[in-house]
């Protein structure tokens, strides 16, 4: 079906709708959970397991102040005793029938998540750009074999390592720190980022810092002020990629770390209510965990896209 | 350098060293006790601030979700962590905390403070306190008694028109079931009826693949019809005890139990699932622990008078699945002494009333002998009979793996459907042996 | 046609496009040849080549040796003794390969990879499929597609253990809500996902593609975007139907690409631990039970650590040789 005036690479117009409405049904359909992952957040432990499921409901902030806080159940009497409550979220405990007790770990657990996050993140990405500009400029001596056995690091089952890694770290002292735990998910990352970034480095001309160093640049400047402005797509893909492995990591984060170190994944799952889990709390608690990284990919998403457009520059 | 700077100089040195050493006062008087975090855990701080006001000790908590308890605690432990100084164990690690060495041995300390296990009631000193089972070698202090037991609607069960129809149907009255074919009767009645326009159903029951769930079900109904873990005469002796005409009874009732009367989607359910099906209005009875019983009574969706209480059933005998824990002194701890205080100070009769009243569970036979403390609250009585009738897994230094094995065979059939009762208890006799000969119990 | 190839990049014919470019530095001064630059390529004042690339290389290498190599030998060490991580001062006995024979032996391991297999196949073709058809799709470049494709990227965002939780949460028959839909679209809701030996093994499979067909698409839409507009052109001009163009253009040209995802993938599925963990619990009975999920039970609550490591190691072996295959078949592609 060709229709003259426009290119022939063009889709016609029809061709683009109807990629819109499907793309679209499954953005909507697969975002579902997530919405109602969200208006969790916003309900009463009650309306959580109602069933059948109510679609509306009344909405109601104790999910997060649950999260934040442990509480404990007064019976009625203990509660008409008590002086009235201070702040806002101090009444919607009262509420329940329940008085503050104090603030809950998460969020500490949360700045932990940041800490290790982002922090590994920026090792793994620094160190992958280094190794991988090396091994797509240089000779390296067995190149492959090195570029497979930094693959092959990321085949071992985190579980079969961790009991390995743990006498390790109990010895090094590394164990419960945020050292420790950054430095493991630089490791697990760096075979992703180096494969990744081999790639678009690979991508980029040699002959523009050939130039410039025929310009007078050395080597470790051509690479800073060439090479590193146009890998940044690609820097930025890894790096999503990387800070979504190490935000969300939990096999290690679980054995590896108790009280200091814990980061939230092996936090969220446990979030018990009274007895029962809370799944406001916890939706809360998924919803706040969610946002950094969908902030991060959002600002980034230029840079994910001319990544994946890269390749197109070349005509 | 001027006489200024020098003695400023001086004098931050003096204040730095003064801190550090009011600092290191301020850490030597603390003492973090490890537990579950659950409603007790909550009930226990409160009645700790106690003990800080008697000793000055301040006290710091280290609570785990009970999915990551076992793993983080025994990970701990295991590496000689310094994290706890007490820890509430579940009465499962006994033996391998007695045998590796992870706790302290109390016997000393009782004799010396005159504690007496025999204030104690005698299935949780055997049950939390002793390894070898049974011996006078104690390396907890009983804390917390619980066992498995059931919960139901008590409004439900007064509604007129289903008492009518219960009374036609089967020439009794509907009450709490005395009888495990009782409770078949009440939960098939509650099956799939329509309550206030809701479909409702029998019974929540543990059904749980993951850590322990399905297990601390199955052996209330295996119990009740004269299951025995192994030969009483000869420790180890298995077969056809486990796999016995007993055992092969109370498993195939807990299967036909999950087929006719639980909620649609119970397969891998354990204390919060069951928690969350009662308090949805879903089930007309519940399996859990007593320990979450206080919390239930409260809790203002089926709390109070809508909700009774009633011990497991019975069948040719009764037993109840025995939970609880034992407060411990690691060993690997520094402050080992304030620990034993923590103790002396927990032992004390008075300390167990309020521990009772404030939501924990007490021991102590001073507390629980009184008159008028089955009517004290609404699930003192289940809770005192249940306790009179306990029975244990085992607390082997293995129990993990024979835990592991039961888990596995019982879901197999009893939620997957596979195979039949006797064929899954043979395994799991088949698994137990290897295990003990792996550790050389058996030749 | 010279297909785009991973490792080494060839300029075409044509000139390289240094005006595209505004930073490349000195551009007038190179108009004429780049060639002439590679002779000079020793640096002046800064470290020789040579220095620079193990300068790089160096850290990375090491901190792979200390994290991923020594655990490893320590593990292949422990598998040939019956060291258990809970009685760690019992004598460590040698047991020489009777783990490996007592690990290969076993049904329930075999059942295990099975059971694994099964997950990884059904999962990673589905989420090709579902992959490409939205990467062609998205390719189209209608509008608000940048918005549109960001937002399926949501649920690959997720912790997979949170994931797993709520899904829990999602396919109970009660409250959740795949049953509410199911019963809005006409199927009579009964059925429960997690409870029933039949349907659980398509959950995991279903909430496994929910999360990471976003993944997939990203990369194979890395690879339609990459491919040079003057083939089509070209297929154009001698009248291809669409479906000449797509089989012999896009699919070879997407090829290496679809390969990377299956890598990438398959060895993420065949590691897969937390979500299925929190879904199932590898329930019911033991239907779910991954490969990694047994290996967590044996190590960390059996403690068997010389027997679990001799199973980690096996399972290292057969990801490893499914990756050199998938690695071989690669580079097959890559050269034609």
């Amino acid at each position: 079906m060709r229709t003259v005036p426009h290119s022939p690479l063009e889709p016609t117009t029809l061709a683009k709708w109807f990629a819109a409405i499907l793309v679209i049904g499954y953005a909507l359909i697969s975002l579902i959970p997530l919405v109602w992952i969200f208006m969790t957040s916003f309900r009463t432990p009650e309306d959580a397991i109602a069933y059948p499921p109510k679609v509306v409901a009344q909405a109601s902030a104790i999910g997060y102040v649950n999260l934040f806080t442990t509480r404990s159940r007064v019976s009625a009497e203990e509660l008409a005793a008590l002086p009235p409550a201070e702040t806002w979220y101090e009444g919607l405990v009262r509420e329940q029938q329940m008085i503050l007790a104090g603030p809950s770990r998460f969020s500490d657990r949360y700045l932990n998540s940041l800490l290790i996050g982002f922090g590994s993140t920026l090792l793994s990405v620094v160190l992958g750009t280094l190794a991988a500009y090396a091994f797509s400029r240089f000779r390296v001596p067995g190149k492959d074999d090195w570029l497979f056995f930094i693959l092959s690091t990321r085949m071992m089952p985190p579980i079969a390592v961790a009991i390995p890694v743990y006498l390790m770290f109990r010895n090094l002292g590394l164990n419960d720190t945020h050292l420790g735990l950054i430095l493991l998910y630089t490791v697990v990352n760096l075979s992703l980022a180096v494969w990744l970034l081999k790639g678009f480095m690979d991508e980029i001309p040699r002959e523009y810092e050939e130039a410039a160093m025929v310009d007078g640049y050395t080597r470790w400047q051509a690479f800073l002020k060439v090479v590193l402005p146009q890998a940044a797509t690609g820097i930025a893909t890894t790096s999503i990629f990387c800070l979504i492995f190490a935000w969300n990591e939990y096999a290690f984060a679980l054995l590896l770390t108790s009280g200091t170190a814990q980061t939230s994944p092996p936090f969220i799952p446990t979030i018990i209510g009274e007895g029962g889990l809370d799944w406001p709390a916890m939706a809360a608690g998924t919803t706040l965990f969610l946002l950094p990284v969908l902030v991060f990919t959002v600002l980034l998403r230029k840079h994910l896209l001319r990544g994946v457009t890269f390749g197109a520059i070349r005509k | 350098m001027s006489n200024a700077k020098s003695t400023l100089r001086r004098l931050l040195a003096g204040a730095a060293l003064g801190l550090t050493a009011l600092g290191a006062q301020a850490q030597d008087k603390q003492l973090t006790l490890c537990w579950a975090a659950w409603d007790p855990a909550n009930a226990l701080v409160e009645l700790s601030k106690d003990f800080t006001a008697k000793t000055g000790i301040q006290m710091k908590y280290e609570f785990v979700p009970w999915p990551n308890f076992a793993q983080r605690m025994l990970n701990e432990l295991n590496s000689k962590g310094k994290l706890c100084d007490l820890l509430i164990g579940d009465s499962q690690w006994i033996g391998s905390a007695a045998t590796e060495g992870h706790y302290v041995k109390l016997n000393e300390f009782f004799d010396k403070n005159a504690i007496k296990m025999a204030d104690f009631m005698p299935a949780t000193v055997e049950g939390y306190s002793t390894w070898p089972k049974g011996t006078k070698n104690y390396w907890a202090l009983p804390a917390m008694g619980d066992a498995v037991a059931f919960t139901y609607r008590k409004d439900w069960f007064a509604r007129p028109e289903l008492r009518a129809e219960f009374k036609q149907k089967h020439g009794r009255d509907l009450a709490p079931p005395a009888t495990w074919d009782e409770f078949k009767q009440v939960a098939q009645f509650f099956q799939n009826r329509t309550i206030d326009g809701k479909k409702v159903y029998g019974s929540a029951l543990y059904t749980e693949r993951g850590s322990e769930g399905i297990t601390m079900g199955v052996t209330n109904a295996m119990y009740a019809y004269g299951m025995e873990y192994d030969n009483p005469q000869k420790p180890y002796d298995m077969k056809g005890y486990i796999n016995g005409p007993g055992a092969v009874k109370g498993l195939k009732l807990y299967k036909e139990l999950y087929d006719c009367c639980v909620p649609p989607g119970h397969g891998n359910a354990y204390m919060t699932e069951d928690l969350d099906a009662y308090k949805s209005g879903q089930v007309a009875m519940q399996m859990n622990f007593i320990a979450f019983f206080p919390g239930i009574s409260k809790d203002p969706q089926v709390g109070g008078e809508k909700t009774g209480f009633f011990p497991i059933p019975k069948g040719d005998k009764q037993h109840a699945q025995l939970g609880g824990q034992g407060i411990s002194v690691v060993k690997y701890s520094d402050k080992k002494d304030m620990a034993l205080e923590y103790l002396k100070w927990f032992a004390q009769p008075s300390v167990q009333k309020k521990w009772w009243d404030g939501g924990g569970f007490t021991c102590h036979t001073a507390i629980l002998n009184a008159p008028g403390f089955d009517k004290s609250t609404p699930y003192a009585k289940v809770f005192l009979d249940s306790m009179k009738m306990v029975k244990d897994f085992w607390a082997e230094p293995s129990y993990a793996q024979l835990m592991l094995a039961m888990q596995n065979r019982v879901h197999d059939y009893v939620v997957a459907g596979k195979g039949t009762p006797n064929a899954a208890l043979d395994a799991l006799l088949k698994d137990w042996v290897e295990v003990f000969k792996e550790d050389g119990k058996i030749k | 046609m010279k297909p785009r190839v991973f490792t080494q990049w060839t300029p075409p014919a044509t000139a390289v496009p240094a005006a595209n470019l505004a930073q490349a530095p000195g551009a007038a001064l190179r108009a004429g040849g780049p060639a002439t630059g590679r002779g000079r390529l020793a640096a002046r004042n800064g470290l020789s080549d040579r220095a620079l690339a193990w300068l790089f290389v160096g850290p990375t290498i090491v901190l792979l040796l200390a994290f991923n190599i020594f655990p490893l030998l320590w593990t292949i060490y422990l598998s040939f003794t019956n060291f258990r991580a809970n009685r760690p001062n019992a004598e460590i006995g040698w047991l020489g390969i009777s783990n490996y024979q007592r690990v290969l032996n076993d049904e329930a391991i075999w059942e295990n990879m099975r059971t694994t297999a099964h997950f990884l196949c059904t999962s990673i073709a589905l989420q090709l499929l579902l992959g490409f058809a939205l990467a062609l799709l998205l390719n189209r470049k209608f509008r608000s597609h940048s918005f549109w494709s960001t937002a399926i990227l949501l649920p690959m965002m997720l912790a997979p253990a949170v994931v797993g939780t709520f899904w829990k949460y999602f396919f109970e028959p009660q409250y959740g809500i795949f049953n509410a839909i199911a019963r809005f679209f006409g199927a009579s809701g009964n059925f429960t996902m997690l409870g029933d030996t039949q349907l659980s093994p398509w959950a995991i499979v279903l909430v496994d593609t929910w999360m990471w067909t976003p993944y997939v698409m990203l990369l194979l839409l890395a690879g339609l975007r990459s491919i040079p507009p003057y083939l089509y052109e070209a297929a154009e001009i001698d009248r291809a139907s669409e479906w000449t163009k797509f089989w012999r253009i896009t699919l070879p040209m997407v090829m290496p690409f679809i390969i990377l995802a299956l890598l990438f993938r398959s060895i993420e599925n065949f590691k897969m631990f937390d979500l299925v963990d929190n879904l199932t619990n590898g329930g019911p009975g033991s239907v779910t039970e991954l490969a990694s999920i047994h290996l967590k039970r044996e190590a960390f609550e059996k403690w068997r650590t010389g027997y679990s490591s001799a199973f980690a190691i096996i399972l290292f072996v057969a990801i490893y040789g499914m990756s050199l295959v998938t690695v071989r078949f690669l580079d097959k592609v890559k050269q034609r």
